[in-house]
């Protein structure tokens, strides 16, 4: 019925320099969800490129969600720029979170949502960094919102945030070995019945 | 949970040559509403620093999900914030809708907000009770809890259980409600009114109430932001942040209803702000029951869902606050990645900014107004 999107989307609105996203690597074949950026979603996409070309941006979008992908040493400047600029607003982080592609590319993938009170739209913020040297800028100088969400995924996925006021173990106990987030920590006592 | 690295190392005298101390509360103690451990570093009644410990309560919940097919997540999310199941159910349902493209139909999404906006007066009843024990005031919780189980027991007959529902379905919901549902929750809504009515008698102008309230733990609506607080934590601050109206989803567009706004940012604050927004939630429950009209309840669509692959992020207005949910999907019966944005979590980040300058009595004040589930903190 409805359930398949159509590939690729159906307005496609801004430019053609995109990257293939990492599914599209792995199974080239399955469907990719439809993008339908909102009006302010394609605004805010237009203008992306023309402010922080500098910083090498691609820009891209998920659904109903403008992408940026930075590389990972103009982050923090990229962030600062973004909240500090009131015609981008964005003064609220929403989540922070990593993605384990290392079985894929041998990378992790960072994923920032922000959200702009003022001027009411949205947008991720991704960047990738090698699993051999997991290590990103810290953005709890950018939004101090930040700092729990990056000692999470320090415990659990191993990544190394500079700059952190204190990265100690947040959600595990003291003494645990590995980290159990990424795909290649096992999930053990578990059997389908 | 215990680190070394940020116990308190100096142990800094005062001027009248007193040493600090260091008190320990939880995680097994009744005022931290779970297991939450603080730390406090205290010069006699006052806390002049506070580390907060959570991870307790850490079942790997984000990493199960990538191990189970969408429709067995949704009994993963009623475990997360366990005051209020059937909100998280609509946050991940409401997400895999989104990866996919599909709507559930007009009766279910009423029926949703419905059961939704009852679970968020079930869950501030209990935000009440807890909280006047938390001051002392034992009386409260009697008739909170008197009316909540009114609650649960509606949503037994919807459900089949009074917590942890497992009812909602991505593409709509397990199944039809009985044919008395409409009267029943229109009697419980003139029923609720009077409990809330009383509870805010009893406390909201109660002179002892008013002066450990007011004033404590004040946090601007700047601060409020930097920190990533939402719900009615931010909204006591004076930011008019309420996901139901800034970015509607389900029927809400449809709702006339007001989002309360507080101003000063304290504990009181925090409190009454509640109190308003039960009284919306009833409104909102009232007009919803008026559109209800005979028709499907379940969208057509796979039994087992396989949503195309891509990535979604969907978030609903919480008891709590802003609760979201950020899926990575590969094409798989199963998400590739899955991470929630969990609310108490946030709010609870700024505990030490909040209490630091505080008596310990008021750091449990401080503690109830943010209104954490140890559920949610540690996934």
């Amino acid at each position: 019925m409805t359930t398949e999107g159509s590939s690729s989307g159906a307005t496609e609105s801004d430019g053609k320099a995109k990257k293939p996203a990492p599914q599209k690597r792995r199974e080239p074949e399955v469907a990719r969800a439809a993008v339908a950026l909102p009006p302010e979603g394609v605004a805010l996409a237009e203008r992306l490129p023309g402010a922080f070309g500098s910083h090498g941006i691609e820009v891209d979008a998920a659904i109903d969600e403008v992408v940026c992908i930075v590389p990972a040493d103009r982050l923090i400047d990229l962030c600062r720029q973004l909240k500090d600029d009131p015609s981008f607003g964005f003064t609220y982080l929403r989540l922070l979170t990593v993605v384990d592609y290392v079985e894929q590319d041998g990378e992790f993938e960072l994923v920032y949502h922000l959200f702009s009170l003022a001027n009411h739209h949205k947008m991720m913020v991704k960047t990738r960094i090698p699993e051999r040297r997991a290590s990103v800028p810290s953005v709890t100088g950018v939004w101090r919102g930040a700092n729990w969400y990056e000692r999470e995924m320090h415990d659990l996925f191993g990544v190394d945030f500079e700059g952190h006021p204190d990265l100690s173990p947040l959600m595990l106990p003291d003494d645990f070995e590995g980290f159990p987030g990424r795909k290649s920590y096992p999930l053990n006592d578990y059997e389908e019945w | 949970m215990t680190d070394s690295a940020s116990t308190f190392t100096d142990q800094t005298s005062s001027d009248d040559g007193t040493v600090d101390m260091m008190v320990n509360m939880g995680p097994q103690h009744p005022a931290t509403h779970g297991v939450f451990r603080m730390q406090l570093r205290v010069d006699g009644e006052m806390v002049k620093d506070l580390i907060p410990h959570i991870g307790y309560l850490h079942r790997g919940s984000e990493k199960l999900c990538e191990y189970e097919l969408y429709s067995q997540i949704i009994t993963l999310f009623d475990r997360l914030d366990y005051i209020s199941n059937f909100n998280n159910e609509l946050v991940i349902v409401s997400a895999v809708e989104k990866l996919m493209d599909v709507e559930a139909p007009p009766r279910a999404e009423l029926i949703r907000m419905i059961l939704c906006e009852l679970n968020r007066i079930a869950s501030h009843m209990l935000f009440y009770g807890t909280f006047a024990i938390d001051m002392g005031a034992i009386t409260p919780v009697l008739y909170n809890f008197r009316d909540r189980e009114k609650i649960q027991s509606l949503f037994e007959s919807v459900s089949g259980a009074r917590m942890m529902h497992n009812y909602f379905r991505v593409g709509g919901l397990k199944q039809d409600v009985n044919d008395d549902f409409s009267s029943r929750v229109l009697t419980l809504c003139d029923e609720l009114e009077k409990g809330i009515d009383e509870t805010d008698r009893l406390l909201t102008s109660n002179e002892i109430f008013v002066e450990r309230t007011s004033g404590i733990g004040v946090i601007s609506g700047e601060d409020a932001l930097d920190w990533g607080l939402s719900g009615p934590v931010l909204r006591a601050s004076g930011v008019p942040y309420d996901v139901r109206v800034d970015e509607p989803y389900s029927r809400y567009d449809e709702m006339d209803f007001g989002v309360p706004v507080g101003s000063a940012g304290d504990s009181w604050n925090r409190f009454y702000l509640r109190i308003l927004e039960a009284r919306e939630s009833i409104s909102i429950i009232r007009q919803s029951i008026a559109l209800l009209e005979p028709g499907d309840t379940m969208a057509q669509i796979r039994r087992i869902a396989r949503p195309p692959a891509g990535e979604a992020y969907a978030h609903c207005e919480n008891p709590r606050g802003d609760l979201g949910v950020y899926i990575v999907s590969d094409g798989g019966e199963r998400p590739y990645r899955l991470k929630v944005r969990p609310p108490s979590f946030c709010n609870l980040q700024a505990l030490k900014d909040l209490t630091v300058g505080h008596y310990i009595a008021d750091a449990v004040v401080i503690l109830g107004t943010l209104d954490i589930v140890l559920g949610e903190v540690d996934r």
